[in-house]
């Protein structure tokens, strides 16, 4: 049994069936792609994960729990963390502060009153986002406006908040799309070190297949709102339905 | 000291230090002199600045943080004085339980309106929160002031909740149980702080100078200074950077599994909890209370206040209230004659034309004025008057260091 677990989940928008009859299992610590052409419904599942959307039909279980019907944040704090595609960090803040919110989130949980002591006396979580700003050698960086960083740079402070509060799923929503080749393998190489140095299970979708096969342990191939084929990233490269559906070949 | 860094410290001093000094700061021409219409030192004008400027520090830290434009928040100013009035009218004059009532009945009303307004964002919740007031408005206008008392039309509510038109006021016949009926001599007391009255004051004679030393006015000033610095407090704290948080990226916030409701909701109580301390202090000060006070034009004033000092910094709204109440109150007294008295030096023509270009400006005109500066300082300093000062200071800093080192350096062309 997976960590996360998606059982008959189905999603209709109007006339169009986005999702028919998706089942899913994520491994622990595995890293899990989910590749597909457009209009797969790559991110319509995705966002049926972390309570954006509702599916009309089907469950949604991370690590035993039902996850429908709770509000992002709900989900946020069970353990299900998110990148998305364009990076969504705090932009009028500091790099600083930017990583403070995620360590204040992870110790006083969705709400916290806390009006009258100051950020800075709060030594735990400074020292906290301090260490992971330089793991992601961001430190040098923490007083810069968060929106004046370089794209990549911004990726890298997404991603650093999400593992601020210590995830057990994160999901990345192609997280190399639009960036120039010497920033996708940087990135490629950051999930690389978190994959090895956490004990933390990734799911990634993506278009670019050079990311997908050097860090995916298992690949699902979504068609038109149905998985076609799940298997390692070996087999799938030479499957025939996936060269059909993917690249519009013919399997002859 | 008192928590604080150092450059907020120093914040808190400058503004203490303006507050303690307002009656000489703002009396600098002399009794009698043609200058003497610009001094602001008197109480009932300072006693408005810190007023207001309470007022425009609780808005700031709803719009200044969260980016939540209320457009409503003149209801619990209202709220906050009629709760002041009852409290001087049933149980006595002192103005501390007043205020604390006018804080509490405030924060209620905030939860309720906010509750429901902030289910919407933008444009919509300004709309919904200006609904909420104006529908104040009308109840303290007709609705509660509709007479429900007996058939002898004496007693308390004989003009209802809230006096309707005229206003709440005080009455010989109010109960006041814990204080004096009437005073010794049959007349209404008036609100006092452990029998200190609000309206006394003394003047200090200085040659030509007379500065007034009130005593409501040093009270409110020390409220003002204390909701000041908890203003700091909150700006500092982690609630505080979450509000901005709220501002910048609400979606990031949520996936980051925090709840943006009750912290928005929070901002929202806090700030009308400072408004209805504001309302109870002008209650305290001159103890009327009317349903003008909760009309749109009262809130798009603090708006306004807050816009124009710089939304979002600590002292902004301070300044911004101060700059809008000194053109209300003195640019509006200047008449033509005073204008005549001043280019009478000029040629006759000349003096007509210049009185008569000035003319549309001052006296009920000053909103004119207002209007052009709010327009100037919204297009060339979007940071408000805090950025203007910001600019000046720059400006001297770079002369400085361009006299330190007067060798021209060759610096790549552009």
């Amino acid at each position: 049994m997976g960590i996360l677990e998606v059982k008959g989940v189905g999603k209709r928008f109007g006339g169009l069936q986005a999702l028919g009859d998706v089942n899913l299992s994520v491994a622990e610590n595995s890293c899990h792609a989910i590749i597909g052409p457009n209009g797969a419904g790559k991110s319509t599942l995705l966002n049926c994960l972390i309570g954006k959307l509702i599916p009309d039909t089907g469950s949604v279980t991370f690590e035993g729990q039902s996850v429908l019907g709770r509000s992002p944040h709900e989900i946020n704090q069970m353990g299900i963390s998110r990148v998305f595609q364009t990076p969504e960090i705090f932009a009028d803040l500091s790099v600083l502060e930017n990583m403070l919110i995620p360590c204040f989130a992870k110790r006083d949980g969705s709400f916290e009153l806390n009006a009258i002591s100051a950020v800075r006396n709060q030594k735990d979580v400074q020292d906290k986002a301090m260490h992971m700003l330089e793991d992601m050698n961001l430190a040098d960086k923490r007083h810069m406006h968060a929106a004046s960083m370089s794209r990549g740079d911004k990726r890298r402070l997404e991603i650093a908040m999400c593992l601020a509060q210590e995830p057990r799923l994160l999901l990345l929503d192609e997280p190399t799309a639009g960036m120039a080749r010497a920033d996708t393998n940087n990135t490629i190489d950051l999930l690389k070190q978190i994959k090895e140095e956490r004990d933390i299970t990734i799911a990634i979708i993506e278009h670019d297949m050079h990311v997908v096969f050097s860090l995916a342990d298992r690949i699902t191939v979504l068609a038109q709102g149905t998985p076609l084929v799940e298997d390692t990233p070996d087999k799938i490269k030479g499957h025939p339905k996936v060269r059909e559906a993917y690249l519009g070949e013919s399997a002859d | 000291m008192f928590g604080l860094e150092k450059k907020d410290l120093r914040l808190l001093m400058f503004v203490a230090g303006l507050t303690l000094l307002a009656p000489f700061l703002l009396n600098p021409f002399p009794e009698g002199s043609a200058m003497a219409q610009f001094n602001a030192g008197y109480p009932d004008l300072m006693q408005r600045f810190v007023i207001f400027g309470i007022f425009a520090i609780g808005f700031n830290i709803l719009f200044g943080l969260t980016g939540y434009l209320s457009f409503g928040h003149a209801a619990f100013l209202g709220v906050g004085s009629y709760s002041a009035m009852w409290m001087f009218k049933l149980f006595g004059m002192n103005v501390i339980p007043a205020l604390g009532l006018a804080i509490a009945m405030s924060g209620l009303f905030a939860i309720v309106i906010g509750y429901v307004s902030l289910r919407r964002s933008g444009i919509y919740f300004s709309i919904l929160t200006l609904a909420f007031a104006m529908m104040s408005y009308a109840l303290a206008y007709s609705v509660l002031a509709t007479d429900m008392d007996g058939p002898d039309k004496q007693g308390l509510l004989q003009k209802g909740l809230t006096g309707g038109e005229t206003g709440l006021q005080l009455t010989l016949q109010d109960p006041r149980i814990l204080g004096a009926q009437t005073t010794e001599s049959g007349n209404i007391p008036v609100p006092s702080l452990f029998g200190v009255e609000m309206r006394s004051a003394t003047e200090l004679n200085l040659g030509d100078w007379v500065f007034t030393f009130s005593a409501g006015y040093y009270f409110s000033g020390v409220i003002m200074l204390l909701a000041f610095y908890l203003s700091i407090r909150i700006f500092r704290s982690p609630f505080g950077m979450m509000l901005r948080a709220v501002k910048s990226n609400q979606q990031r916030l949520t996936y980051t599994g925090l709840n943006p409701k009750p912290y928005t909701l929070a901002a929202f109580v806090i700030s009308g909890m400072y408004a209805g301390l504001a309302g109870g202090l002008m209650a305290a000060m001159d103890p009327l209370a009317g349903p003008e006070r909760m009309f749109w034009t009262a809130s798009g004033e603090v708006v306004l206040m807050t816009i124009l000092g710089g939304a979002g910094t600590l002292i902004g709204p301070v300044l911004g209230a101060g700059a809008i109440k000194y053109m209300e109150n003195i640019l509006s007294k200047i008449n033509s004659d005073i204008l005549h008295t001043w280019f009478a030096f000029l040629p006759d023509g000349l003096e007509n034309l210049i009185v008569g270009m000035i003319y549309p400006f001052i006296g009920k005109g000053w909103h004119l004025t207002l209007g052009i500066i709010f327009m100037l300082v919204v297009i060339f300093l979007p940071g408000g008057l805090v950025e203007g000062s910001q600019r000046i200071g720059r400006m001297f800093k770079r002369k400085q260091a361009d006299d330190d080192k007067p060798t021209a350096t060759t610096e790549p062309a552009e």
